[in-house]
């Protein structure tokens, strides 16, 4: 017998259907004149938890194949027997047909001994080595349930935990992996005989649909009010729910990964009172429309934002207010002052009957008090939540892992995420993945070892290398309070149980006051510190597949910690994954007051002046210090504090920038959540504006005050600050002025990648999630013939920073000789 | 130091060399002050009174610049201080000694005044200043002047305070205002211009601590929130107790222009240095009746209850926001720099 093994990797092209990669014709027979053999397919990728095996089963069936199928966790194993040309033809449909949210990695075919089976089956799941498949994501309500829960003949009708094979909570409910009913807290619901039948039954969509349930075995709700007390029956529960809504109060209603809170969208007292008692006065709150109808009449929205809005995943979409359509369903409050508004369609069955009754949009925002994560557990939410809610439709069915909703933008043509979670964590790296397998294979030894990256403060999720798997896990949040850093402990905790791995290292930024930090040195491994702005840089390489090679970077976000004892956020870096040289940054500026002056833009500004003008002139200039809102004595302690260098560090970035712009520009006076004032002088910056100001490339002496590394050429914003200033006092129109200063920073992105002998340039960073800046600069560093690469699934703020450092920690590690 | 001094005005190393110009400096500049039995004979050691009970020692050193700030000065400083470690130790004070180390070329008078300031401040505490010792360094070996202070104090019976005391619900007291020492050095240090009404707190405890054992409260431990200010009060109270310390920052009284400052200078009030304030925690029971003790004393009537101890795991240091929102307080690892993104 001819043993050849053939294998076939297949990258992961899209997620959305019809768009694999057609497979090369795989001939995987062992005896060549023989019409029948028999071939052993190991798939890897999202292939569990998706319908894959039922799928599988029916196409065996229809290709009239025996053999079996089973979850392991190495891959999804199908072994088959039949006529050559049938397996041939399995293996293209396997492909071209494969269910909706299936993503394949990678396909593996050899031939094997024929094994006298005479059918199909699907066999139990086994358990025993490190998971090499994807985990599954929760997935949003199929048009197939949605239709069930609205007819009256259904047996479904009605029912708000309806599922299939397409559709349902995967990720939310896993406790382990192979994904399995007894692997999640399905456990918990014994399957009534119709139910069963349907999981049993190979045509039926719940044919080993895991969460299936009805009304008379499954996971129920209840309405609760804020002592506890059931309310309302799980009959009576969504109409009594609906109810309160319609009077205005707000409901805490516990959705697929935690707690949403929820109100009526159209009336301003109910959205006013909502952020009065969350302590959330400005920050923009996301709507669910019960229909994409409705969504269309809120909003003109773009066929890749209708896309991401109709998917399985059921992202948020942040659309432009541009794009907004003046309607009495919105109240103001919803989305104050903001360049753009959150939408989003049901995600549940639950959400379908609850918005479908109300046929209104509701605000539907994360179920925590400011800053704090969400909320999973009902008497959890019944203390933490008591002083928001009115009321709490809860039910039965925990909720193992807390997954927010995640956000996207659509920026220049792609989607962009804000915040990785429901439906897209974890994001499998793959690029990652195969550089440390190929590295390993040159350097004939084993592959890189475990490695959990911590990621930063605000906006963290964790990064992953399981020594298979190369993933970034889902927003946590911030790290300020108790309840978020007790999340990251046990996020960590969590992918050490699910990938079955014990990290040999931990990576973590190189600030010391990010609570990362010193929770990677607690963890009793080696720890690799990874430059804040480096990490950014390679998590975009990361996802472009860049890896092999040295890009320019421009990272550009708010604050990171700067090994020159700077803080930097305006950085260009020529980057590798293992490791950068900083060839250019903005002139440092004084920050008076550190995060104080973060939260009051125009102190920021007036930091800039002091610099600009010098102290003398800027203390003399009082129309300056009406305008950035400052008092005669809160100008002075400024100028002092930065004189004599009191709590006063220096800045590179482009984030505090655009707060001073901001400040100069519209007035902002104080911010209540970061990027705040950046995302208001977005939303005024007239697109058609193509003026700039200048921002030349200076030596680093240029400014004798400025710290920081003396070696390397500055952008100097005076002659920017100058002129800006000059236009707003010939009052030329601010939406002008700060398309103008969108503009600057775009063409200083160029004027870099014209200098650099580099092909590629990266775009990374908390400022590339501004549409307007980050379009603009696409096409500035395009024109100069240069490849641009940006962020896609993989987050351009912090919540992407994981992902890079893991990226730098593998790199440190690898068997070979580094570069 | 200004040059407008004769050389006569100013402390000469002569001074410190033991010969006539030293008793000259003890006896019209100490001694004078400080008149009492056990010092006068002014011999190498003060022999004091046999008493029952046990004895209580603390000692400080005072480095400040400058010398004279607006509410107290290093003199103050040098009495309340280590006065204050006895009174938080459950001590009732008795006795002080004094060293200085004066920097060459210091002016007799500020000398004089910042002795006249002990001199009020052991008279206010009722303390004597039995034993002492002063040096005169060259010019730049010292900055002006340092001073040290042993005091020796008896326990107070049936007292017994510490952290083997605390228990979970316990409530923690706060005798007044934080933050105003702190913000009033680094503005003098500085050349900051605060707003009106801000200085250092500098002054004794007795009358709280003497007021709360004389109410019969059950006190579980107290401190003078010093350098690190409330919150490394806090976090002393979580290493040696492993209880959960949640402080409310509302209830926290801050005042108004020392807030303001804070809130430009980017600080928190809570790791400001106090040197007049008292953190008392006391069983739950007995809060209110703590609590209404403090603000009958004279500069209490701003005391609060704000905050309690818990058994919540893992132990930390917890802040109570506006919204209810829980922040961690962590001890700064040197200066804080922002973590915004």
């Amino acid at each position: 017998m001819r043993q050849r093994r053939v294998t076939n990797a297949v990258p992961y092209m899209s997620f959305l259907p019809g768009q694999h990669a057609d497979l090369p014709p795989v001939n995987g027979n062992g005896h060549p004149n023989s019409p029948l053999s028999a071939v052993r397919i190991v798939v890897r990728g999202t292939v569990q938890g998706v319908g894959f095996r039922p799928f599988v089963y029916r196409l065996a069936r229809d290709c009239h194949l025996a053999g079996r199928v089973r979850n392991a966790i190495t891959g999804v194993w199908i072994e088959l027997e039949g006529d050559k040309a049938n397996l041939s033809r399995f293996q293209d449909r396997l492909v071209s047909e494969a269910p909706p949210a299936a993503e394949i990695d990678e396909m593996n075919v050899e031939p094997i001994v024929a094994l006298g089976c005479s059918a199909f089956t699907i066999d139990p799941s086994d358990p025993s080595a490190p998971p090499r498949v994807r985990l599954p994501r929760d997935l949003a309500t199929c048009p197939n349930c949605r239709r069930e829960l609205f007819d009256p003949a259904n047996r479904r009708r009605d029912y708000p935990f309806t599922n299939c094979t397409d559709c349902g909570p995967r990720y939310s409910i896993i406790t382990a992996m192979p994904y399995d009913r007894p692997y999640t807290v399905m456990r918990l619901f014994t399957m009534c005989e119709p139910c069963d039948g349907e999981y049993h039954t190979p045509d039926d969509r719940r044919f080993h649909a895991q969460p299936n349930a009805c009304s008379s075995c499954g996971p129920q709700v209840a309405l609760w009010d804020r002592d506890g007390r059931t309310t309302a029956d799980p009959d009576g529960a969504l109409k009594a729910t609906a109810e309160l809504l319609r009077q205005g109060k707000i409901v805490a209603l516990k959705g697929l990964g935690g707690f949403q809170l929820l109100v009526r969208a159209d009336e301003s007292a109910a959205v006013a009172r909502l952020r009065q008692r969350k302590s959330r006065p400005s920050k923009p709150l996301a709507v669910m429309t019960p229909t994409l109808e409705m969504a269309e009449s809120l909003a003109t929205i773009g066929p890749l934002e209708r896309r991401l809005l109709t998917s399985a995943r059921n992202p948020i979409v942040l659309l432009e207010s541009s794009a907004l359509r003046p309607s009495s369903l919105l109240a103001p409050e919803v989305a104050p002052k903001v360049g753009t508004l959150g939408l989003f369609l049901p995600t549940t069955p639950l959400h379908h009957l609850l918005l479908a009754d109300l046929k209104l949009p509701i605000v539907a925002t994360s179920g925590n008090l400011s800053e704090e994560p969400i909320v999973t557990d009902e008497r959890e939410a019944l203390q933490r939540l008591g002083g928001i809610a009115d009321a709490f439709l809860v039910h039965n069915r925990p909720i193992v892992r807390r997954v927010d909703d995640s956000v996207l933008r659509v920026i220049a043509g792609r989607a962009t995420m804000i915040r990785l979670a429901r439906g897209y964590a974890p994001q499998p790296l793959p690029a990652l993945e195969r550089m440390v397998v190929s590295k390993a294979e040159a350097a004939a030894a084993d592959p890189c070892l475990p490695i959990l990256a911590a990621g930063g403060h605000q906006k963290s999720a964790v990064a992953l290398w399981s020594g298979t798997q190369a993933l970034l896990a889902q927003h946590v949040g911030d790290l300020d309070g108790p309840d978020t850093r007790a999340s990251l402990d046990k996020a960590a905790r969590d992918m050490y149980l699910l990938y079955q791995f014990d990290p040999a290292a931990v990576a973590c930024d190189l600030h010391p006051d990010y609570f990362t930090t010193p929770w990677a040195f607690a963890q009793g491994k080696p720890v690799v510190q990874v430059q804040h702005h480096h990490a950014h840089a390679v998590s975009c390489m990361v996802e472009n597949d860049l890896l092999d090679r040295e890009v320019l970077a421009l990272t550009w976000d708010g604050t990171g910690f700067g090994p020159d004892g700077t803080i930097w956020g305006g950085e260009v870096m020529q980057a590798r994954w293992d490791g950068y040289e900083r060839v250019g940054s903005l002139l440092p500026f004084p920050l008076p007051g550190g995060e104080a002056a973060i939260k009051h833009p125009g102190r920021v500004a007036f930091g800039l002046f002091l610099v600009l003008l010098g102290e003398e002139v800027a203390l003399r200039d009082q129309h300056l210090h009406q305008h950035l809102g400052l008092t005669p004595n809160e100008a002075r302690l400024l100028a002092t504090m930065v004189r004599r260098g009191v709590q006063t560090p220096w800045t590179s970035s482009v984030g505090r920038l655009f707060d001073a712009v901001a400040a100069l520009v519209l007035g902002a006076r104080e911010v209540t959540y970061e990027g705040e004032a950046a995302i208001w002088l977005e939303a005024v910056a007239d697109p058609a504006e193509t003026g700039s100001y200048p921002l030349p490339l200076v030596p680093a002496d240029a400014c004798p005050k400025a710290p920081g590394d003396r070696s390397i050429p500055r952008a100097d914003w005076r002659p920017l600050l100058t002129a800006l200033r000059e236009d707003i006092e010939r009052d030329v129109d601010v939406r002008v002025v700060a398309a103008r200063f969108h503009n600057t920073l775009a063409q200083w992105g160029a004027a870099a990648a014209r200098q650099s002998p580099l092909g590629d340039v990266v775009l990374s960073g908390g400022c590339f999630q501004n549409r307007l800046l980050t379009e603009r600069a696409i096409e500035a560093i395009a024109a100069t013939g240069k490849r641009v690469h940006v962020h896609d699934l993989v987050p351009p703020g912090d919540g992407g920073l994981a992902a890079g450092q893991l990226a730098v920690a593998m790199a440190s590690f690898l068997p070979s000789q580094k570069r | 130091m200004t040059t407008d001094w004769r050389e006569d005005d100013l402390v000469q190393l002569a001074h410190g060399e033991g010969a006539g110009l030293t008793r000259r400096l003890i006896r019209e500049v100490l001694l004078e002050a400080f008149d009492n039995e056990f010092l006068r004979p002014l011999s190498d050691g003060a022999v004091l009174p046999h008493f029952n009970g046990q004895l209580v020692m603390s000692t400080d050193s005072y480095v400040v610049s400058p010398l004279f700030f607006p509410g107290g000065d290093i003199g103050k400083l040098a009495v309340h201080g280590t006065v204050n470690d006895l009174l938080v130790s459950g001590a009732e004070p008795l006795y002080l000694s004094l060293g200085l180390i004066i920097e060459e070329g210091l002016p007799l008078d500020l000398l004089r005044r910042i002795v006249h300031s002990i001199r009020e401040g052991a008279a206010v505490c009722q303390v004597h200043v039995v034993t002492g010792d002063t040096k005169v360094v060259p010019r730049g070996i010292a900055d002006s002047l340092f001073a040290n202070t042993t005091g020796v104090g008896r326990l107070r019976p049936g007292v017994d305070l510490g952290a083997h005391r605390l228990r979970p619900g316990d409530k923690l007291l706060l005798s007044g205002t934080i933050g105003d020492h702190g913000i009033t050095i680094l503005a003098a240090r500085e050349g900051l211009e605060l707003g009106d009404g801000v200085q250092s707190d500098t002054g004794s405890l007795h009358e709280f601590i003497n007021g709360l054992f004389a109410e019969g409260i059950d006190v579980h431990f107290l401190r003078d929130p010093t350098r690190g200010g409330l919150s490394a009060v806090a976090h002393e109270v979580l290493e040696a107790a492993s209880l959960t310390v949640v402080l409310d920052e509302q209830a926290i009284p801050v005042h108004p222009a020392v807030r303001e400052a804070c809130g430009v200078l980017g600080l928190d009030p809570v790791y400001l240095a106090n040197e007049g304030k008292l953190v008392a925690i006391v069983a739950a029971a007995d809060a209110d009746r703590a609590l209404a003790c403090l603000r009958r004393q004279p500069g209490g009537e701003q005391a609060a209850i704000v905050g309690e101890l818990t058994s919540q795991s893992p132990a930390q240091v917890l802040s109570r926001g506006r919204s209810g929102a829980m922040r961690v307080l962590d001890e700064p690892r040197g200066a804080l720099l922002p973590r915004i993104c």
